[in-house]
């Protein structure tokens, strides 16, 4: 999907396999919405190259296992892009490919928004939707590991308007103080939020200065490369003393011509004609 | 959100006078004991920790205890995530602030399903002077209503221990309610904690009143004067208060001349006498007098004068339960 990687130590054939599996989680994602006739490809598909990095390189955890006590913990706090969850959920094994037909219908377990009981897994560690709440429990998280001497590692994912929440500074505040370096947080930077353009909305900048103000270990990167993302892992897990941050660049709607960029692309599912439009675009690529 | 900066003088002798502990020194002495079997406990605190008293626990189990600054929506989470990690983290703050971070206690704790024993102390207007803004006045409306969670309330200090325990011990959130003044013992040494059920205290045929935390001893005390004058009144002390033991309500009012009252410390709307009054009307029809502050704001005061306004001391007590048994 990109040309060439930009990092400086991934695997490039790694990166290729990496892309080529959010290839067709971002079909998946449009599919999954088209169905369901709601929900926020926006959000989903620019955040959707991390997520299947996560899943299927960075994360340590066992689809045959869900409740795996050893697992990473991915909490999404920005739970509007749950359908990048399912989608690599999907892939991974941990339901079936015929369930992402069921999300947001009555009875399934695939909720508009996450819900941690259907299956203890990466992505539903937690109930999330109300925005702003995922630092927190993600940090929570963390402590837990720490008092347990424990190895497992803990990836929140954020998104830029829920920034603008109180509650996500009070744990930016706190996650220092307990120098949570097994903590990596990830801020899925589209520029995009219902009302506008977020730095017109209520404006983050600028942000790397006041995250390492609070004693963050700031990383910026593309968040479309995926080699770029692998990398500041790496640096995150590298990173003793102190939790990282890692400020990812993004595109709403990333992968779907008339979707990139685009506000109304937010919370609305395509129609028939945009979803053909959209998986003959996503099957060029 | 605290201005506790009244909690650390001494004691006004007049709430020594009125009795032998508060439920939340009771709380702070029985989580320090617990905190040894039960490894797994965690606390957190909000900038409270020694008027919530936790921190007795944070002096003898540091490791184990969070200090979280004045963000007590930070704290909510936190204690989800630990809770999701196998942890049985106690979140205390007063109850009018951790209640307050509604949104947090909705989605994170409850919705979540995580493990989170959520501690409000200083309730109701008996905390007295620092006024309505510290006082937990409509936190039990705002728990009940949220689906899974649990919401009690004990009586004294014997009451505060076994309750902690049964908490630590018990998977799922719980809010437990407690009182910064201190309250007289109205159960004798080895009493059995049993969740879910009503506590009766008092036999009597003319009516019961149902109270629960602070105002048990109260309506006690009112029994006792009312007796002299005639009048039997059954006391039935409600530490839970969700789920409600709807079957033991049901009984005590059968028994009871079919007259019901509450008293409680907490507005009118959705707390104690909320609950029993829809479990009353959906079950057995009865009248129903709610001893309790108005739909109204708290205020600053003597936590002798302001029960007494609100008709929440003993006295008070009797004289509603009078006219209402003689009306």
């Amino acid at each position: 999907m990109h040309p060439a990687t930009t990092s400086r130590h991934a695997d490039p054939a790694l990166v290729a396999r990496l892309e080529e599996i959010a290839g067709r989680m971002r079909v998946d994602i449009i599919e999954m919405l088209a169905r369901a006739g709601s929900g926020h490809p926006g959000g989903s598909l620019s955040v959707i190259d991390m997520v299947t990095a996560l899943y299927f390189h960075v994360l340590k955890h066992d689809p045959k296992n869900p409740g795996w006590a050893e697992r990473d913990r991915f909490v999404l706090s920005k739970g509007h892009a749950v359908p990048a969850v399912y989608a690599v959920m999907a892939e991974a094994g941990y339901i079936a490919k015929e369930e992402l037909a069921t999300l947001r219908q009555l009875g399934s377990r695939l909720q508009g928004h996450p819900v941690a009981s259907f299956v203890h897994a990466p992505g539903v560690e937690a109930n999330t939707g109300s925005l702003g709440q995922g630092l927190s429990v993600a940090q929570g998280m963390a402590l837990a590991a720490k008092l347990d001497g424990a190895s497992w590692r803990t990836y929140c994912i954020l998104g830029d308007g829920e920034m603008q929440e109180g509650q996500i500074w009070e744990a930016l505040m706190s996650a220092p103080k307990f120098r949570l370096d097994n903590l990596t947080a990830i801020l899925d930077y589209n520029k995009g939020q219902i009302d506008g353009p977020t730095n017109e909305v209520m404006n983050l900048e600028p942000l790397e200065e006041k995250l390492a103000a609070f004693n963050w270990h700031v990383i910026r990167i593309d968040g479309h490369d995926i080699g770029q993302f692998l990398d500041a892992i790496e640096e995150a897990r590298a990173t003793t003393g102190k939790p990282t941050f890692i400020i990812a660049d993004t595109v709403k709607g990333k992968g779907v011509s008339f979707m990139e960029g685009r506000i109304e692309w937010h919370g609305a599912a395509p129609n028939a004609e945009q979803t053909k439009q959209a998986l003959a675009e996503l099957a060029r690529r | 959100m605290p201005a506790a900066a009244a909690e650390e003088r001494a004691p006004a002798e007049s709430e020594i006078s009125m009795s032998n502990k508060a439920t939340r020194q009771a709380f702070g002495e029985a989580l320090a004991a617990l905190g040894e079997s039960h490894k797994d406990i965690v606390v957190l605190d909000a900038d409270l920790s020694k008027s919530t008293k936790s921190e007795l626990f944070a002096r003898k189990f540091p490791d184990r205890f969070f200090e979280m600054g004045i963000a007590e929506a930070n704290m909510l989470g936190t204690a989800a995530g630990l809770a999701l990690s196998g942890k049985v983290p106690f979140c205390c703050s007063f109850a009018a602030f951790v209640t307050g971070r509604y949104d947090q206690i909705r989605i994170s704790v409850a919705y979540s399903e995580a493990n989170v024993k959520i501690v409000g102390t200083h309730a109701g207007v008996a905390i007295g002077d620092d006024g309505y803004s510290q006082q937990g006045l409509e936190d039990i409306a705002l728990m009940r209503a949220l689906p899974t969670m649990t919401v009690v309330q004990p009586a004294d200090d014997l009451e505060t221990a076994a309750a902690v325990k049964w908490l630590a011990e018990h998977e799922g959130p719980v809010f437990l309610r407690l009182t910064r003044q201190n309250v007289p013992r109205v159960h004798a040494e080895g009493y059995q904690f049993q969740f879910g059920k009503v506590d009766t205290l008092r036999e009597g045929t003319d009516a019961v009143i149902f109270a629960s935390g602070g105002t048990v001893a109260p309506a006690l005390e009112a029994a006792a004067a009312l007796e002299k004058e005639g009048i039997s009144l059954r006391v039935v002390n409600v530490h839970t208060i969700k789920p409600l033991d709807v079957e033991g309500v049901v009984a005590a009012v059968q028994a009871s001349g079919n007259l019901a009252i509450s008293a409680e410390d907490h507005t009118v709307i959705g707390g104690l006498g909320g609950a029993i009054a829809e479990a009353l009307s959906a079950n057995h029809p009865a009248r129903l007098l709610r001893i309790r502050v108005q739909d109204v704001f708290g205020e600053s005061g003597s936590p002798e004068d302001l029960l007494a306004k609100h008709g929440l001391d003993a006295a008070g007590i009797a004289r509603q339960v009078r006219a209402f048994v003689r009306g």
